[in-house]
């Protein structure tokens, strides 16, 4: 079972995780970004920073990854990027 | 052809043949250039220089033939779509499946065995009675069956689930069926090498040269050579190639997981699929039990497999056969699906003047596999894109067009 550690539980199976997308540079509440901030998601090859929730406990974190070798390289609550 | 083949038989000195030659050196230019040697692309290959006339083509594959999306699906041939315009674009896939084996002198073992998805909520009765009429009027073979119905196809299905989300129907599509991927892409790749397409295997596509709004060279790990025009059609890849065109696609790749059980006796002669249960079955001519189609839960490039999706696949299975629960796996695969924000493909112009898109394929590529192919030779042939391939412009995004066929997949998204 892969591991995911949130930042409030520790290391947790990450079927107890909901994928909540990347994190967007594009925001639909800006209308000249509305059609990217819609349509168009990073779909990087390498790190990408997302969004998590970690279900049972409702927390919201976000989890840099790699898309290609499925590694996690950090996760952190929002705003509380460590230094 | 009884009596040639034992002529044949008793001849002393056998002409050896290849379907496929070997790759061969890279020219300075071609008219067109296509970047991705799977079905789609080879199918493309196969109508420029068979049906137009245009044999100066090239072939990119940056790997081995047909080894990527098109060796990883399940098969799955069908029109059962929700939209007019999908169906009426799948429709003409089907019918080119249906005279394909003639068509290529190849046998692609085309079984047109019928496909029923199961219905376990009321929610999903309805819009299979709005597929149906649909389907109905596309003049596709598709109706809505009721449990008796659904029991008489597949005798063998468990209906009751155990008293949760029992199936209520089903929606039977007989124009449904399967076909051998790697024989579809062999018999176009045989059809247009012979008049002279060029296959490039281990040819991987590394940037594009552009001037006035159009690509006039294509840079490959083995050079750099002229293009009059592009054909893009790389799977899972889609995304990366264009961007070093300058072009930005809304695609997102997740893998897509499948696996297929030890042969057993035939059981099962229709391909059995539930949208709720998010899986689907077919035996094949082997005997294997092919199961299908567990979608990633977060984005990835990679076609690891996972313990997680085989244990969803195993349960959808075991609900619907239960006696398939001493069966060995013998193997499983992943495969990297490009997902369009509206499960339908791209398919057509793209903001450059000579570069033609086939993306977006997703989890729903292989059945479109002859008809993508024949309509984008025709759009690169004429240069103008044919009616039934205007709905999948990628301007449809900009302008809110989608083309909503969410509900009419089995793969989990």
């Amino acid at each position: 079972m892969k591991l995911l550690t949130c930042p409030v539980n520790g290391p947790r199976n990450i079927t107890e995780f909901q994928y909540l997308g990347p994190v967007r540079e594009a925001s639909t509440e800006q209308p000249e970004q509305l059609i990217e901030g819609l349509f168009y998601a990073e779909n990087p090859l390498g790190v990408m920073r997302e969004w998590w929730r970690h279900t049972p406990s409702n927390t919201v974190l976000i989890a840099e990854r790699h898309t290609v070798s499925d590694e996690i390289v950090a996760t952190y609550l929002p705003n509380r990027k460590p230094a | 052809m009884p009596l040639s083949l034992l002529k044949y038989g008793l001849r002393a000195r056998h002409v050896s043949f290849r379907d496929i030659p070997s790759t061969p050196e890279l020219k300075r230019s071609y008219d067109v250039v296509i970047i991705g040697g799977g079905g789609h692309g080879l199918a493309a290959a196969y109508y420029l220089s068979n049906v137009h006339g245009i044999r100066n083509v090239a072939v990119l594959e940056k790997g081995y033939l047909a080894g990527g999306n098109t060796a990883r699906n399940t098969t799955t041939i069908r029109s059962n779509y929700m939209t007019e315009e999908s169906v009426r674009f799948y429709k003409e896939g089907v019918e080119l499946f249906e005279t394909m084996s003639r068509d290529l002198g190849f046998n692609v073992m085309f079984s047109q065995r019928g496909q029923l998805t199961l219905a376990h909520s009321e929610a999903t009765m309805r819009s299979f009675h709005l597929r149906a009429e649909m389907g109905k009027h596309m003049g596709t073979r598709i109706e809505v069956a009721d449990v008796q119905t659904v029991k008489a196809l597949c005798p063998h299905l468990n209906l009751d689930l155990g008293g949760q989300h029992e199936v209520m129907g089903g929606l039977w599509h007989a124009d449904g069926g399967t076909a051998r991927h790697d024989a579809v892409a062999w018999g176009y790749a045989k059809h247009a090498s012979r008049r002279g397409v060029e296959i490039h295997q281990r040819t991987e596509v590394t940037g594009f040269e552009l001037a006035g709004g159009r690509v006039t060279h294509v840079r490959t790990n083995r050079g750099t050579i002229a293009a009059g025009q592009v054909l893009q059609a790389v799977g899972g890849l889609n995304g990366q190639v264009a961007a070093m065109a300058g072009i930005r696609l809304p695609i997102r790749c997740f893998p897509l997981q499948a696996m297929v059980t030890q042969p057993l006796k035939p059981f099962l002669d229709i391909l059995v699929s539930s949208a709720n249960l998010h899986t689907y079955l077919v035996q094949s001519s082997r005997g294997e039990v092919v199961i299908g189609g567990g979608s990633d839960p977060y984005q990835l490039a990679s076609t690891r497999s996972t313990l997680d999706q085989k244990e969803h696949l195993a349960e959808g299975a075991l609900h619907l056969f239960p006696f398939l629960h001493k069966v060995k796996l013998l193997r499983q695969w992943a495969g990297i699906t490009d997902m369009t924000p509206d499960y339908s493909p791209i398919m057509g112009a793209s903001p450059l003047r000579n570069y033609w898109l086939d993306c977006g394929w997703g989890t729903w590529g292989f059945k479109a596999t002859p008809v993508a192919g024949k309509r984008m030779a025709e759009t690169i042939a004429t240069g103008r894109v044919p009616d039934v391939l205007q709905p999948f412009d990628l301007r449809r995004f900009d302008s809110f067009a989608l083309l909503n066929e969410m509900g009419a997949t089995a793969a989990s998204h």
